[in-house]
């Protein structure tokens, strides 16, 4: 029996199935999973004990507080901001919006050195913006949070402004003829609406952050318990001929990742159901 | 007839225009508007936060890579090390984003042309490298064909190099931009239904004939949105790439990792005269997406009135 017959649920007239579906399968076996599972066999090749070891060594679990925390933080000042910016953009008129518009996505095109070594040169001691601070910020924590911010910034604003664009003005309208305030409006009409992207926008930037490397290896300092992110613990490892212990921490940061797509899609699933409703 | 209803057409043209404005409905912002006050404080945070994360690292490559003059960027770029980078970037780029963009659209005429069992699971896998951290692409790769990986043996033995070699660029940055022309083509193509394409088929074309002539003039805009993502990922990856280069000069090194050697070497005017190379790239990319995404919503637009 062909694939066709199998797995179609739905007679269709048009050819090329089995060929598309059996290329994309292929494909994706050889460049995504079969590579990915190595990460997972490689781990059974290691005891539990000494797994549990390598993950909660202490020097890894420094490196977990770090990028989860930086992550958070990261995540939630995008997610505030990212609400203002795609409000204003939705909203307001102003000169060079357009441009604004369009740069939003710098994050994106801009390759992840390229922004690790600016942000570096900004907000070291004799930078641009370190100059006026009176706190470091390169080579510190806080410089882990300034490249998650960075790279982290179109994540909340392009799921926010769709639906904004989208939201029906009548419901505010209704709402103030109601006599509500427009903060009341806000609070009780818009922001409910956008709750669901918001938060889908939030945990998007959040799951970019704690994999990131490129912008943060270069302004964190990189000192081991104090600002060493968890991808860079798993190159040092890397670099020691420690597969397993790389491998390892690879393991528990990609079950992570997992677990927070999984999130994503629920969330979004919840956000399709309400509006469906 | 027609002597008769022209003076009258003329006439009601000729009075819409000051009769008609007065009528045009008043500027019913007030009720579901702000302050202006309000207004230009919430602009102007949101202008002074992307100033501070976007614009001034943006407008500092580009200064510092021209702070110790044109000579020394001129210098920094056409080194032999930047320019082998260069080849080498490009070359990566070069394979990975054809590779991508033929599994782009294999993936994407199956899912929203056909209905099948397991549709969504194929979904979220396609999705999966997005999610997945770059240095774990590279270290994924590095566990099957390093030395001590599955076939490290029997590569050694057959003198065949992977990981450290530009195959390993290659497929690294394969896996990292693997999702990028799958995910712009399948949402637009599930919303275009197949309705034109069985039209084409039952006319008597033929598979090839429909994707040529029908599916990808369709979906134009999108592809090529698509191609200029995933090629602009190709040319800047650097976790990914960077586990698996080995770092040799002129051998193994793409333009974000040269940038990286040059930086920790603390020839920072080099370095930023690379990166402006590679900003320059992004800020393309971003015109491009401009133009795209005017053109997709002008034949929406077009599509729409045709209806």
């Amino acid at each position: 029996m062909s694939t066709r017959a199998l797995l179609l649920r739905r007679h269709s007239v048009l050819p090329g199935f089995n060929l598309a579906l059996g290329f994309s399968l292929l494909y994706l076996c050889f460049i995504v999973l079969i590579p990915l599972s190595a990460v997972f066999l490689k781990t059974f090749t290691v005891s539990w004990g000494t797994f549990v070891d390598t993950v909660t060594s202490p020097r890894v679990v420094a490196s977990y507080r770090l990028t989860f925390g930086a992550s958070l933080l990261a995540a939630l000042v995008n997610a505030v901001f990212g609400l203002l910016v795609s409000w204003v953009l939705v909203r307001y008129r102003f000169p060079g919006k357009r441009l604004v518009d369009a740069l939003v996505d710098l994050p994106f095109a801009l390759p992840t050195a390229v922004a690790g070594i600016a942000l570096t040169t900004l907000y070291a001691a004799n930078g641009w913006i370190g100059k006026l601070l009176p706190f470091k910020v390169s080579y510190t924590p806080l410089g882990v949070f300034v490249a998650l911010t960075f790279i982290g910034l179109p994540f909340v604003v392009r799921t926010v402004q769709p639906v904004l664009e989208d939201l029906q003005r009548e419901l505010e309208e209704a709402a103030a003829t109601l006599g509500a305030s427009r903060l009341q409006t806000f609070g009780l009409v818009i922001f409910p609406a956008l709750a669901p992207a918001l938060l889908t926008g939030f945990a998007l930037a959040f799951a970019r952050a704690l994999g990131e490397y490129g912008s943060v290896i270069f302004i964190a300092g990189n000192m081991p318990m104090v600002s060493e992110i968890t991808s860079l613990l798993i190159i040092t490892k890397l670099e020691q001929y420690d597969y397993a212990g790389a491998t390892g921490i690879a393991v528990v940061m990609l079950v992570t990742a997992f677990l927070l797509l999984l999130l994503i899609n629920l969330i979004q699933a919840w956000a399709r159901k309400r509006q469906g409703r | 007839m027609s002597a008769v209803i022209r003076p009258a057409e003329t006439l009601a043209v000729a009075g819409a225009g000051p009769l008609v404005r007065p009528l045009a409905p008043p500027r019913a912002t007030d009720a579901v508007s702000e302050p202006a006050w309000v207004r230009r404080t919430l602009i102007g945070v949101a202008l002074a936060f992307l100033t501070l994360f976007l614009f001034v690292p943006l407008v500092a490559v580009f200064v510092q890579a021209f702070a110790k003059g044109v000579d020394v960027y001129w210098a920094a770029l056409t080194e032999s090390d930047a320019l082998s980078a260069l080849k080498l970037t490009l070359i990566s780029a070069g394979i990975s984003v054809p590779l991508n963009l033929v599994f782009g659209v294999a993936a994407a005429w199956a899912i929203a042309k056909f209905d099948f069992r397991g549709k969504n699971v194929l979904l979220t896998l396609i999705d999966l490298p997005f999610s997945v951290s770059p240095v774990i692409a590279g270290l994924i790769y590095l566990l099957i064909f390093g030395l001590q990986g599955w076939c490290g043996e029997w590569l050694r033995d057959h003198d065949l190099k992977i990981v450290f070699a530009v195959p390993g660029i290659v497929l690294a940055t394969v896996f990292v931009t693997f999702p990028f022309i799958a995910r712009e083509l399948i949402p637009l193509m599930q919303a275009q239904g197949q309705e034109q394409e069985e039209a084409a088929r039952v006319l008597g074309a033929s598979g090839w004939q429909i994707l040529w002539r029908v599916t990808l003039p369709n979906v134009k805009w999108a592809l090529l949105y698509g191609v200029i993502l995933c090629n602009a990922r190709a040319m800047g990856e650097f976790g990914a790439v960077s586990v698996v280069s080995g770092h040799i000069r002129g051998q193994t090194n793409t333009l974000p990792l040269h940038i990286e050697i040059l930086y920790n070497d603390y020839q920072f005017a080099a370095a930023f005269a690379v990166a402006s190379l590679l900003a320059a790239l992004a800020l393309v990319t971003l015109v491009l997406k401009y133009i795209v995404e005017r053109r997709a919503k002008a034949s929406h637009q077009e599509a729409r009135n045709e209806h």
